[in-house]
């Protein structure tokens, strides 16, 4: 056994950071991130962190400098939550299509307005179409070793990852965490190689405007146009898959511990019903699952870990068992229902899986979601399903919906 | 005048058969700046005329690394650049911003307040004609008075020119600089100067637009010329707070003889519809802060 | 990505519809057989122009602006008109 202390999440994701040795930070407080902002500020001012940290102005530029830093060749690192997320939406994408291995956690915070500080999931899931690999972490074990899975699956495939976990409930909670050894880090993490290498050595134009058609260049070559580069972006995210489930396997074969890869299931040998959700809603369903078992249901949770790209053979393989679905997530695509709920039906799309699912909407703004809730809502959604409901309309948890 | 112009840097970064327009004063003055930095230069810049005059891709038309940026970020593009080349030991480097004055005055002041404020060691340049030109001639906040825009296209502009000058000097900038297009070789000289400074430096660039301003191509160096003659534009650097006058600006600045500002504006399509009081304001305006740049030389 | 090179937006002596003329008996630099003015080759947005004697201006990259006509102080550029279109 390592080294184990109990941290809150943002000091796993600090610490994480550390361990991979993250050459520049730049970062814009806001709750709850903050306190990793400022231990960062602490690693690197105090000497344990040999890195940049540029104090940025906003949460727009401190994407911005991650990405002119990443393009020359350093290895970067930024966090945030929520109205800060949403503020760096553009770079978000930018930093996609600029194909730069750059991590950033993002501490599920709800939006405005009005204004919330507490925890749901609305910020990052409306970024779900910006081509970043979304890892949901469970608890904060799970934090440190995805940020350090994260460099290593970023910089192989070019896209940038962003590591979620949620607000209050993991960022300021403490819970225990084995440190992996720095060293064993190091051996895990090569070191970066950019893309392109911006220099005066050979210089040329990143990122400039394309034609909507290819073009040719000077030795007449047809090059890309826009489309040819961002099917590329979608290629590498369809490729990233296989990295993210091998780093996975890798990592827990260094270090011990196995995440899940794409997804992730508990109790589900023998399993009728099951609780889909992603971070701290799905760890939460583990213990309905074992309320509802000892009471003779036979429920089990299918935790999606990756939810891009999204893990549509994984989805399929994992449900073909099961009998009903009651997705619990934090947040909905206003005018429609929860993304995720949208997403596991249309993975069953085209397959012969056909079954009751069950959109809950839960915790928006912090509320606070028990366990014992969930198991009551799956044993209101199973006799709901005895009577034919096999699709409601999402079904707002523990809410006043008159 | 031949003597300086010969110590010039014969380098031509810029490649004929860019993409600007016919008589760009951006386009003439980028030459001179790239010939002053030379290439041990980075520049990031966001959309704008010079995203256009650099080119589409898969080639460009200038031989100088350049990394392109969202609008609003073009000073945290090189704040990011000069942390990632400062972190992997590349100090040999010249990081360089530069956008218009919408990516400056307007959208782009945030990142550059932020990044002046951290003492970010870059180069800011700002070249200003005065309007979003690339996107059609659309009103900004260094628009001046009385001039005709498309956002503007009855009223004309109702505000005077954004003093972006003195904002930036309240960041206590080690070097400021004001150069023309018109005046080439002086614009070269700050640029060598600037590029062995350390720390945030602001060079603004008047750059006269012919499809902008109105009027004809073969006149970008006469109405730059006219704009530093009338006061409206004066040559200067602010070197740790010291104000001293350069070039032209000097010479009038000495012999007190800036020509009157109707010499300006009756040349330009563009304040066709300004008023007398606009007139006598932009007059005002400029005999205000021509007096105090005075005060200051001589103090 | 994109890579440095001339003729980025093609061959931008197409865009004239006037062209530099120069008279090398009224060009300072040529009358007087050595390096001096040169307020073209210094003016020229394009770069375009070869600060030579004789002088040398790049037709197929010259847009045609004119400053160099209107700035040179012996008035030995003229502009003209390209005449027919030669493809």
């Amino acid at each position: 056994m390592g080294d184990v202390q109990i941290m809150t999440g943002n000091q796993a994701a600090a610490l994480g950071a550390k361990l991979s040795h993250v050459q520049v930070v730049a970062a814009y407080p806001i709750t709850p991130q903050t306190s990793v902002t400022e231990m960062l500020s602490q690693s690197i001012e105090g000497g344990e962190l040999k890195a940049e940290y540029i104090r940025v102005e906003s949460e727009h530029s401190a994407l911005a400098v991650c990405i002119s830093a990443s393009t020359v060749g350093a290895r970067v690192f930024t966090s945030t939550s929520s109205q800060g997320l949403l503020y760096m939406h553009e770079q978000i994408h930018w930093a996609a299509g600029s194909r730069l291995p750059i991590v950033m956690c993002c501490i599920n915070r709800g939006v405005g307005a009005p204004w919330t500080i507490f925890n749901d999931q609305q910020d990052s899931i409306a970024q779900r179409d910006t081509g970043w690999i979304q890892i949901y972490c469970r608890d904060n074990q799970e934090i440190i070793d995805s940020i350090i899975q994260a460099y290593r699956i970023a910089e192989s495939v070019y896209v940038p990852v962003m590591i979620c976990y949620d607000g209050f409930v993991m960022s300021h909670t403490m819970m225990p965490v084995e440190i992996p050894d720095a060293e064993a880090v190091s051996d895990f993490l090569p070191p970066y190689k950019p893309h392109t290498v911006l220099s005066p050595e050979a210089p040329m134009n990143i990122n400039p405007v394309l034609f909507p058609w290819r073009r040719a260049n000077k030795e007449g070559v047809l090059c890309d146009g826009y489309m040819e580069m961002r099917y590329k972006l979608q290629k590498a995210l369809d490729e990233s898959r296989d990295v993210i489930i091998s780093t996975s396997c890798q990592f827990a074969g260094v270090f011990g511990r196995d995440h899940g890869g794409m997804l992730w299931q508990y109790k589900t040998d023998d399993v009728e019903i099951v609780l889909v959700g992603m971070g701290s809603v799905a760890s939460e369903a583990t213990t309905a699952v074992d309320m509802l078992r000892s009471e003779g249901i036979k429920a089990g949770v299918i935790g999606i870990r990756v939810f891009r790209p999204f893990p549509k053979e994984d989805v399929r393989a994992a449900f073909k068992k099961v009998k009903a679905i009651c997705v619990f997530e934090k947040g909905i695509s206003y005018g429609y229902e929860g993304a995720l709920c949208s997403e596991i039906k249309a993975a069953f799309y085209g397959t012969d899986i056909r079954l009751p699912i069950h959109n809950y909407i839960c915790g928006l703004g912090g509320r606070d979601v028990k366990a014992r809730e969930l198991a009551e809502a799956v044993r209101l959604s199973l006799d709901a399903i005895a009577t034919g409901d096999t699709e409601p309309a999402p079904i707002w948890l523990n809410c006043f919906t008159e | 005048m031949p003597e300086n112009l010969f110590n010039v840097n014969i380098e031509e970064y810029m490649l004929p058969g860019q993409r600007a327009c016919q008589g760009c004063g951006l386009s003439l003055a980028y030459r001179y700046v790239l010939k002053a930095l030379r290439e041990n230069t980075i520049v990031t810049f966001p959309a704008c005329c010079l995203t256009v005059l650099h080119g589409l891709y898969p080639t460009t038309s200038v031989a100088i690394p350049a990394l392109n940026c969202t609008f609003a970020s073009t000073a945290a593009s090189a704040s990011g650049l000069v942390a990632g080349l400062n972190a992997l030991n590349r100090t040999d480097i010249t990081v360089v911003a530069i956008a218009g004055d919408g990516g400056t005055f307007d959208m782009g002041i945030q990142a550059l307040s932020g990044a002046a404020e951290r003492g970010t060691d870059f180069i800011y340049i700002c070249y200003d004609n005065e309007g979003y030109m690339n996107t059609g001639t659309q009103r900004s906040s260094a628009t001046p008075i009385g001039a005709l825009t498309s956002t503007t296209p009855v009223l004309t502009k109702q505000q005077p020119k954004k003093d972006m000058l003195r904002i930036m000097e309240a960041h206590d900038l080690p070097y400021i600089a004001t150069t023309s297009s018109a005046y080439p070789i002086d614009l070269y000289d700050k640029f060598v100067k600037a590029k062995r400074i350390k720390g945030p430096r602001y060079m603004q660039i008047a750059v006269p637009c012919p499809p902008g301003w109105g009027y004809a191509p073969k006149d970008t160096v006469r109405i730059g010329r006219l704009a530093v003659e009338t006061g409206i534009v004066a040559l200067f650097e602010i070197e740790d707070g010291k104000f001293h006058f350069t070039g032209r600006s000097k010479t009038l600045a000495e012999k007190g003889n800036k020509l009157p500002v109707i010499n300006y504006v009756e040349r330009q399509g563009r304040f066709r519809k300004m008023s007398i009081e606009q007139l006598r304001q932009l007059q005002r305006w400029v005999d205000t802060r021509w007096n105090e740049y005075l005060e200051r030389a001589e103090g | 990505m994109a890579t440095p090179a001339i003729g980025e937006a093609g061959k931008t002596g197409e865009w004239r519809d006037m062209k530099p003329v120069c008279d090398h008996s009224k060009c300072i630099p040529s009358i007087k057989k050595k390096a001096a003015c040169f307020l073209c080759w210094l003016y020229c947005p394009e770069g375009v122009i070869k600060a030579t004697i004789p002088l040398e201006i790049d037709l197929e990259y010259c847009k045609g602006c004119g400053i160099c006509a209107e700035e040179c102080p012996g008035k030995a550029i003229t502009m003209v008109n390209e005449g027919e279109k030669n493809g």
